[in-house]
């Protein structure tokens, strides 16, 4: 039985068992997902999972529940529809339902890459295997994976959806003497991916990280490169993008203030790469202009914090929204209009030759006077939500420029800062041109950033202390 | 097909297909959870999820394949993929793989539950977490929210050296959370901790929490450390609660015990560890109030189950004795490689995932004294308590924690609350610097911890109890 079918089935056991007002949507999908991962140079986890995946959320007498299985056969899905109307019947009410998606047209979502979706471990290991030789010798570490996902949406009010998505993802680190260098890409074809490219630019910049001194705490101008930019546009999203968090007053963002540098917009683009069409309510998802040169201009909303807000769902919702609420997890800081030209590591000199891999962070290094480049950020937590005070680390290469040249490798450091108010108006000091697509822990989320330089970050200790 | 002849027709196709060695878990688990806010129910889940997932080892090459089917032939097809898959890894080989021997048992286990989670009725339960949410609103939180999770998991074990082993595991817990939101920002406070507090325990250990009981006084504090001093910067002793405690064993200890981190399995994503397998058995970790215990074995606690998902039996072993560092979490591939004699720390989060190290109940035993007693001798400090905050690098040294609530100590007693307070600071010296440690030990349970790829959340356990550590750099802010 196909998903779309298995969908329609679901909605259709509801209507039999909880009756004609019984309110439904369901989600099947049947997902494909590898994982090859090495360490040491060698790959020692090779996971793959085929696995199948029905939710579904039911809303009668005034009672809403949700719930899930994995059992697909006519059994498993009575026993889903009838335990999930039964905890409905029994929970309290909900008076912030906000209905059904009615039937709407599905935007175009990009072709799926076949070869992608039916990839094979021999490919993901020869991956591996030319990251790892082009290393020079240095351990590496990291993963290839990729990931199908087929999905069909029906809810019992006649509206229905089907849409499939693919994605490829690498990231691995060289190391060398404790440091380590990383490079990370996602994309939609797996054929995409270059280990060799990705492996030589990672232990480039290994080698550039070696013998780091230490630096003391204090404000640095910085220079983030795209994987350090993607935690600023995370935490941006999960905390401040969240129009759960907004409607309970958590969030920083003021739709219509001057809250960011003009330099800044920031669009969620989930259609921008292979993705599903439409969220878990079945609505069409599309691009949200989140932040306009500086000014923000939206928060995301499923069809809950939508009704809340007197607003529009923007095709935000997932499963748990209900708890954790919306959040754009395709996220795309736009570069600079005309990225300067420079040539890759030219902003670099001696030992930390291979610190700078691109033009764009190149050109950014070369205007500042003193300043710190950063390759990555590192276990990022919120100290404080609704100014997204976070603290984090440095991780994977952090360099000191002087006189717009990267001159020696830096120990990591701690920071603790307001991700808007490092973003704020007069704080960034320029962007590189071209995005490049990080992956997320998770196929379908991304998050796509060129380097940024900002005018101050609050660097609060080093890692010795 | 039954469940044990699902996995033993996964394991037998993963041999036919060339594995020297495979194991296959089937796992059956039910998951509920609702969460509750300003009075009302927010979310209600009910998950329901079986499946099969087999491991197979080609030479030193792993390959590890998961299906939601229990028929004979997924299984066997899940066999053969896995030994596959084993084959491909062998294109990018790493060092030879052994195995520790342990006994190939026949066996049941199951954790203790007075009263089944799942069959307390729904009404109740949603009862609970309205009520005590309801209170909070009207005691001045702005958002006051309640939670309770459970898990009913049922496991069948098989491997290609005879094991033969199922067991069932109830988890549950819960907890509220008060939040006052003030002009540019917010101030939290939980009980019993953030997300609450849980165990391999049925549905008495929430009814021992008590919410509707706390209730008003969290939120009551919420709202008053929006106007209550920040916590000063500088150095100064700090005594920190159990809670508290217990998320600063689980990331500065429990992690970095973990053999995989230290092989450095886990370098690209997860981190490595500082400590060197050297220095095992000599390194001082911390002072000689430190001990810590690797114990799945206790009743009720998060962590604990009769064997691991490698049917290695639960055993507890010393993982630091009177401040040194004596015992890791391993594997049985773990810890051939680092040349030790157990393993006994592997656990997968799902069928759908392979099995990798993870704490269990990594926690200190307890010490000699009292909170209060703490307090009395502390001329000047600050006591700290539940967790909002927690940031650690990726060799598990450099830590900060944001913590929902303080107290100035002044002269041997508790004064102001303080907002926002940090500490921050390495482990080895922090450890080192506890010279005062209570007897009041609780087994907190942590229900979400991330490791791996691709991404698994563990269930681990920590024993603590109140503790005083010196010249402590606090009050960190951006």
């Amino acid at each position: 039985m196909t998903e779309v079918e298995l969908a329609g089935q679901v909605v259709e056991l509801v209507r039999r068992l909880g009756g004609p007002a019984a309110q439904a949507e369901a989600v099947v999908t049947r997902a494909d997902l590898a994982l090859t991962r090495f360490a040491n140079s060698g790959i020692h986890q090779n996971v793959s999972e085929s696995t199948v995946g029905v939710r579904l959320r039911v809303h009668v007498d005034g009672r809403t529940a949700a719930g899930g299985g994995s059992v697909v056969t006519a059994d498993g899905l009575s026993a889903l529809v009838e335990r999930t109307l039964a905890a409905a019947r029994l929970c309290p009410p909900d008076p912030g339902w906000p209905g059904l998606a009615p039937p709407m047209p599905m935007p175009d979502a990009p072709p799926v890459d076949e070869a992608t979706a039916h990839a094979e471990p021999d490919q993901r290991a020869d991956r591996v295997g030319a990251f790892v030789a082009a290393a020079g010798g240095l351990s590496t570490a990291g993963y290839c994976r990729t990931a199908h996902r087929s999905s069909a949406f029906a809810n019992s009010a006649g509206h229905s959806a089907y849409g499939r998505s693919v994605e490829a993802a690498m990231d691995g680190i060289a190391r060398r003497d404790g440091a380590d260098g990383v490079a990370r890409r996602s994309a939609d074809r797996l054929s995409d991916l270059d280990g060799a490219e990705l492996g030589a630019q990672a232990a480039a910049k290994a080698q550039a990280a070696a013998d780091p001194v230490e630096l003391p705490p204090g404000h640095y101008e910085v220079v983030f490169e795209p994987a350090a930019v993607a935690d600023l546009l995370q935490n941006l999203s999960f905390y401040g993008f969240n129009g759960k968090r907004y409607a309970e007053r958590q969030s920083f963002a003021v739709p219509g203030a001057a809250q960011f540098d003009r330099a800044v917009t920031v669009v969620d683009d989930p259609l921008g790469g292979s993705g599903l069409p439409f969220d878990a309510e079945g609505t069409g998802r599309r691009a949200l202009t989140l932040v306009e040169a500086g000014t923000t201009r939206a928060v995301a909303h499923d069809r809950r914090t939508a009704a809340e807000a007197g607003a529009e769902s923007t095709g935000h919702a997932v499963a748990g929204g209900a708890t954790w609420g919306p959040m754009p997890r395709n996220l795309r800081l736009a570069g600079a209009a005309a990225g300067p030209v420079s040539a890759a590591g030219r902003s670099t000199t001696g030992a930390a030759a291979g610190a700078v891999v691109d033009a764009d962070t190149a050109a950014l290094v070369a205007g500042v006077r003193r300043g710190l480049l950063v390759t990555d950020l590192w276990y990022t937590r919120v100290l404080d939500p609704k100014s997204l005070v976070v603290t984090g680390l440095t991780r994977n290469g952090v360099w000191l420029i002087e006189d717009g040249t990267v001159v020696r490798a830096v120990r990591d450091l701690r920071f603790t800062e307001s991700y808007p108010r490092a973003l704020g108006p007069g704080a960034v000091l320029g962007l590189g041109a071209r995005a490049v697509r990080q992956p997320e822990r998770v196929d379908g989320a991304w998050w796509a950033a060129p380097s940024l330089r900002l005018a101050s970050w609050h660097f609060t200790g080093g890692a010795s202390g | 097909m039954t469940e044990f002849d699902a996995a033993t027709a996964a394991v037998q196709a993963a041999l036919d297909a060339g594995a020297r060695y495979a194991d296959a878990r089937v796992m059956h688990r039910r998951y509920e959870s609702m969460t509750a806010r300003n009075g009302d129910v927010e979310e209600l889940t009910q998950d329901e999820s079986i499946g099969l997932g087999v491991r197979a080892l080609v030479g030193a090459s792993w390959g590890f394949h998961a299906v939601p089917d229990l028929s004979d032939a997924a299984a066997r097809d899940a066999g053969r993929r896995a030994t596959r898959t084993a084959m491909a890894s062998a294109r990018v080989p790493g060092p030879p793989v052994d195995l520790v021997p342990v006994e190939a048992v026949t066996a049941s286990w199951a954790s203790g539950c007075q009263i089944d989670p799942l069959g307390v009725p729904l009404s109740a339960k949603g009862d609970l977490l309205v009520d005590a949410t309801r209170t909070m609103a009207e005691h001045g939180a702005d958002l006051a929210e309640g939670l309770y999770q459970i898990w009913d998991t049922a496991k069948w074990f098989v491997s290609s050296e005879g094991h033969r082993i199922d067991q069932r595991i109830r988890e549950c817990g819960g907890g509220i959370s008060a939040t006052s939101i003030g002009d540019g920002e917010t101030q939290r406070r939980s009980w019993p901790s953030y997300r609450g507090q849980y165990g391999t325990t049925g549905w008495e250990l929430v009814e021992s929490l008590d919410l509707a009981a706390h209730a008003a006084q969290i939120a009551e504090e919420s709202r008053a450390l929006l106007t209550a001093p920040p916590c000063p910067a500088g150095e100064t002793d700090l005594i920190l609660g159990g809670e508290q405690l217990a998320l600063q064993i689980h990331e500065s200890v429990g992690h970095a015990i973990e053999l995989d981190r230290i092989l450095g399995w886990e370098a690209a994503f997860a981190g490595t560890s500082w400590l060197d397998l050297a220095q095992l058995g000599s390194l001082r970790y911390g002072s000689e109030l430190m001990n810590i215990t690797i114990d799945p074995t206790i009743p009720g606690a998060l962590g604990s189950f009769g064997f691991d998902d490698e049917g290695s039996p639960a055993v507890k072993r010393d993982a630091v004795r009177d401040g040194r560092w004596v015992g890791v979490l391993a594997g049985r591939d773990s810890a051939a490689m680092a040349s030790l004699d157990y393993g006994g720390s592997v656990r997968a989060d799902g069928w759908a995932r392979l099995p990798m190290v993870r704490m269990t109940n990594v926690g200190l035993e307890p010490g000699p004294h009292t909170l209060e007693e703490i307090i009395a001798a502390t001329d000047d400090g600050v006591l700290m308590d539940l967790n909002r905050s927690w940031s650690i690098d990726d060799k598990r040294l450099n830590f900060q924690f944001g913590c929902e609530v303080g107290w100035e100590i002044k002269k041997g007693r508790r004064g102001r609350m303080l907002r926002n307070p940090t500490y921050t600071g390495i482990g080895p010296l922090f450890w080192r610097s506890m010279d005062m440690l209570s007897g009041e030990t609780v087994s907190w349970g942590t229900p979400n911890c991330g490791k791996g790829q691709p991404g698994q959340v563990g269930h681990t356990g920590h024993p603590a109890a109140p503790a005083r550590f010196r010249n402590v750099r606090v009050g960190v802010s951006a």
